[in-house]
């Protein structure tokens, strides 16, 4: 058996994307920016992605850039929003559990003189509201939060901070969130999104800027995307992007409740089968993942163990001998070393079945019983 | 100017060993060969006691210099432009040089240290030091002799055929030709050290093999991608070689499960000689090869020692075992091997390492430890499982 359960890491390409993807390699390869025929083929199917993308997100095409990944969504809307604010004020709020993208654009900020503060989160990752709602204040320019949390698959409350926002502008990284929640009603001033976190192609994410927001361009030139991101648009890749959207966001309840199911089939039976663990992932958290730490045991070892049986999970702690590798999320949940140690990230998608599930739960059990045997005298 | 750039090639030691230099020197001259090899159209020839190497202008000179004075038993080389062996002719090339040197690097003073292998040359090498020197100082109007401190000193080689002038000498690494005295099976960690030990006994012209212990799944798929990678720099100084991969996690497991924690470290070490030995005699390797040194862990005391070479009968060359670690770093950084060897996987899995680890074993005690294992049958699975990676010079 062969299950891939790193699906908040990317996922498989549906065949259909990988199908439309081929297809407009072969036949779109007009520039549409090109004046004539084959540029406007182009510049159509661009243009109906764009309004796919648009009602996915409950938006308009004209607040859609499409980027290059989430990351670059995340840098063009924090850059961008500081700078473009900066006579109003300093401040900037995120949380310590943001994914990198935003943690380290915000160090970069942090440099250039602006205010981070970072919010702090309980032990399922939960957002301390009360710190944010005291952090908001006049000098706010700027409030990036996560819609759902990479590792544990907390949600965080997003419709809640947009109301509380004030003055500023909020910025949510869904790229762990779409496909996964519904993101039509959040209120949120700028979402990030990535296509391959739903089964679309790697390289290929896309920025809602709410209109009338005010953004500076990141990337200049050409002047594409209207004038908010210079580069020739990548045509199969903006199609893989709508074909998987197409796929995954009309499906979407079918979808999560199949995950669902998987998740809480082998949480029940990790639960009742495995001795001394700890559920990290919220009972209420995104359907596409499970965080579980295995006392006495190291996450890398076990996903070594596990690829053997061709299981394909991933660690809460890269490399357990220096603390660099260790997960800023799971610390900043207040975790023990020993209990990051010990963490393994289980992620879904809908093509995961119970079948898969009793196959892990077997081999899983096998690898930490083989640990814990041999590591004892640690 | 000359048609090719020709580049001198002295051999070191190779030029003391009597009988065995004509063997030496080829052994020498297929290393180059092999080492300049897709540069382009390089000729190499051995010529009176010395090697000549000469390239096409579109060789890269800098590349082609580093790819020769990779070759062990490479003193030194010389770019050298050549003249035939009459003084006049050689004046005109020496005038050439000279003023190609005043443009690019604004050369004034020059001394002649001429010499001649052709003992018939009717002029004697002080006199042909003095005959180029005024011919360049005619030649050259803004030069000066400066016999005490020269900006260049040029060396004029007079032979039968040929003579060169030059000045530079880049130094190699010295050592003798690969292949000149038999094959070592070196231990391969990840680590700094083990590659330089084998980069050092190659230099003496062992041929290398390797094998590399790993504990996967307690060990990740990148520490091992990480020693090839190590193990293809060292294969550009020693040729193509072959490593023979071992997974210990079998051993470990039986060793954690059946003896004290405090003599894990050691008793695995043991195993490593003995399996690294039995792989040794099945490929024809004579000795084996470690990167331990004196002191550093506490498997590389004294005592520890000991009790490691006490399972093997092949001889275990240590050429690290003196040296001090920064010594040992600044050999890896001049090789080539250290960026690649302080990636952090190597030390990444340290689940069987115990906390205390004994550093004055005795041997009677490790051996009553031992008596609970199935030592023949535990290193026969694990040369029988062993896999084989071809490591090809980069």
């Amino acid at each position: 058996m062969f299950v891939y359960l790193d699906n908040s890491a990317t996922t498989r390409q549906y065949d259909q994307v990988t199908l439309e993807m081929k297809q407009a390699m072969e036949d779109l390869y007009g520039n549409p920016s090109s004046l004539h025929s084959l540029g406007l083929a182009s510049e159509k199917r661009v243009r109906a992605a764009r309004q796919h993308l648009a009602e996915s997100l409950g938006a308009r095409e004209d607040e859609i850039i499409f980027t290059s990944c989430g990351t670059e969504s995340d840098n063009t809307a924090l850059y961008g929003i500081a700078h473009a604010k900066r006579r109003e004020g300093k401040k900037i709020i995120t949380s310590k559990v943001e994914h990198p993208a935003v943690l380290e654009a915000c160090k970069v900020l942090e440099k250039e003189g602006y205010n981070i503060e970072y919010i702090g989160v309980d032990d399922k990752c939960r957002l301390d509201m009360n710190q944010l709602k005291a952090a908001i204040d006049d000098e706010t320019i700027l409030i990036s939060i996560m819609a759902v949390n990479n590792e544990t698959g907390t949600i965080m409350p997003i419709q809640e901070i947009a109301k509380m926002k004030g003055k500023a502008v909020f910025h949510t990284d869904a790229v762990q969130a779409y496909g996964k929640i519904d993101l039509k009603h959040t209120g949120a001033d700028l979402i990030s999104v990535s296509a391959h976190k739903i089964h679309g192609p790697k390289g290929m994410g896309a920025l809602y800027v709410k209109k009338g927001i005010n953004l500076p361009a990141y990337l200049v030139g050409g002047g594409q995307e209207r004038h908010m991101r210079s580069g020739t648009e990548n045509v199969p890749g903006i199609v893989g992007f709508d074909a998987a959207c197409q796929i995954a966001i009309p499906n979407l309840n079918e979808r999560v409740a199949k995950m669902a199911e998987v998740r809480d089939y082998l949480k029940r039976g990790i639960e009742d089968q495995i001795k001394d663990i700890k559920v990290n992932s919220p009972d209420d958290g995104a359907a596409s993942v499970l965080n579980i730490s295995f006392m006495g045991t190291r996450g890398e070892v076990l996903l070594h163990t596990l690829e053997q049986d061709n299981i394909f999970v991933s660690t809460g702690s890269a490399c357990s001998s220096n603390k660099k590798g260790r997960s800023h999320v799971l610390a900043a949940m207040g975790l023990k070393d020993k209990e990051i140690e010990g963490a393994i990230r289980f992620s879904f998608s809908e093509a995961n079945t119970i079948e898969e599930m009793d196959y892990v739960l077997d081999k899983v059990n096998a690898a930490v019983t083989r640990f814990r045997r041999l590591g004892s005298f640690r | 100017m000359n048609e090719q750039n020709i580049f001198i090639v002295r051999c070191g030691e190779v030029a003391l060993k009597g009988m065995n230099k004509p063997y030496f020197e080829r052994m020498l001259v297929d290393r180059i060969r092999s080492n300049v090899k897709g540069l382009g159209n390089v000729d190499v020839k051995r010529q009176e006691g010395l090697i000549f190497v000469r390239a096409d202008k579109d060789v890269d000179t800098d590349i082609l210099v580093r790819q020769i004075a990779k070759v062990f038993g490479v003193a030194s080389i010389s770019p050298a432009v050549e003249a035939p062996s009459n003084l006049d002719d050689i004046g005109e090339e020496a005038v050439k040089y000279m003023m190609n040197l005043i443009e690019t690097k604004g050369v004034k003073t020059f001394k002649v240290e001429a010499k001649r292998a052709d003992k018939n040359f009717p002029v004697k090498s002080p006199d042909i030091g003095r005959i180029i020197g005024a011919k360049v100082l005619i030649g050259c109007k803004v030069l000066k002799v400066d016999v005490h401190n020269p900006d260049v000193l040029l060396y004029v080689d007079v032979r039968a055929d040929r003579s060169y002038i030059y000045q530079d000498k880049i130094a190699g690494f010295g050592g003798l030709p690969l292949g000149t005295n038999g094959k070592g099976m070196v231990l391969l960690s990840g680590g700094i050290d083990s590659p330089v030990a084998a980069w050092m006994m190659a230099k003496r012209g062992m041929v290398i093999e390797a094998v590399h212990f790993h504990s996967y799944p307690y060990t990740s798929q990148r520490a091992q991608e990480k020693v090839e990678d190590l193990a293809r720099i060292v294969a550009s100084y020693c040729g193509n070689f072959k490593m023979h991969v071992v997974n210990l996690l079998p051993i470990q497991e039986q060793i954690v499960q059946n003896c004290p924690e405090e003599e894990t470290t050691i008793l695995v070490r043991r195993f490593m000689m003995r399996i690294a030995e039995r792989i040794a005699e099945n490929n024809k390797a004579m000795m084996l090869i470690t990167g331990e040194n004196l002191g550093q862990v506490a498997s590389q005391t004294a005592e520890a020692l000991v009790v490691t070479d006490n399972v093997v009968k092949m001889p275990v060359m240590r050429p690290l075992i003196a040296m001090d670690k920064i010594d040992i770093m600044d050999k890896a950084q001049e090789i080539g091997t250290f960026e690649t060897s302080i990636q952090p996987y190597e030390d990444c899995c340290t689940v069987f390492l115990p906390k205390h680890p004994t550093t004055k074993p005795k041997l009677a005690r490790i051996e009553e430890s031992e008596s609970k294992l199935d030592v023949e049958g535990l290193v026969a699975a694990a040369v029988a499982a062993e896999e084989i990676v071809q490591i090809r010079q980069k």
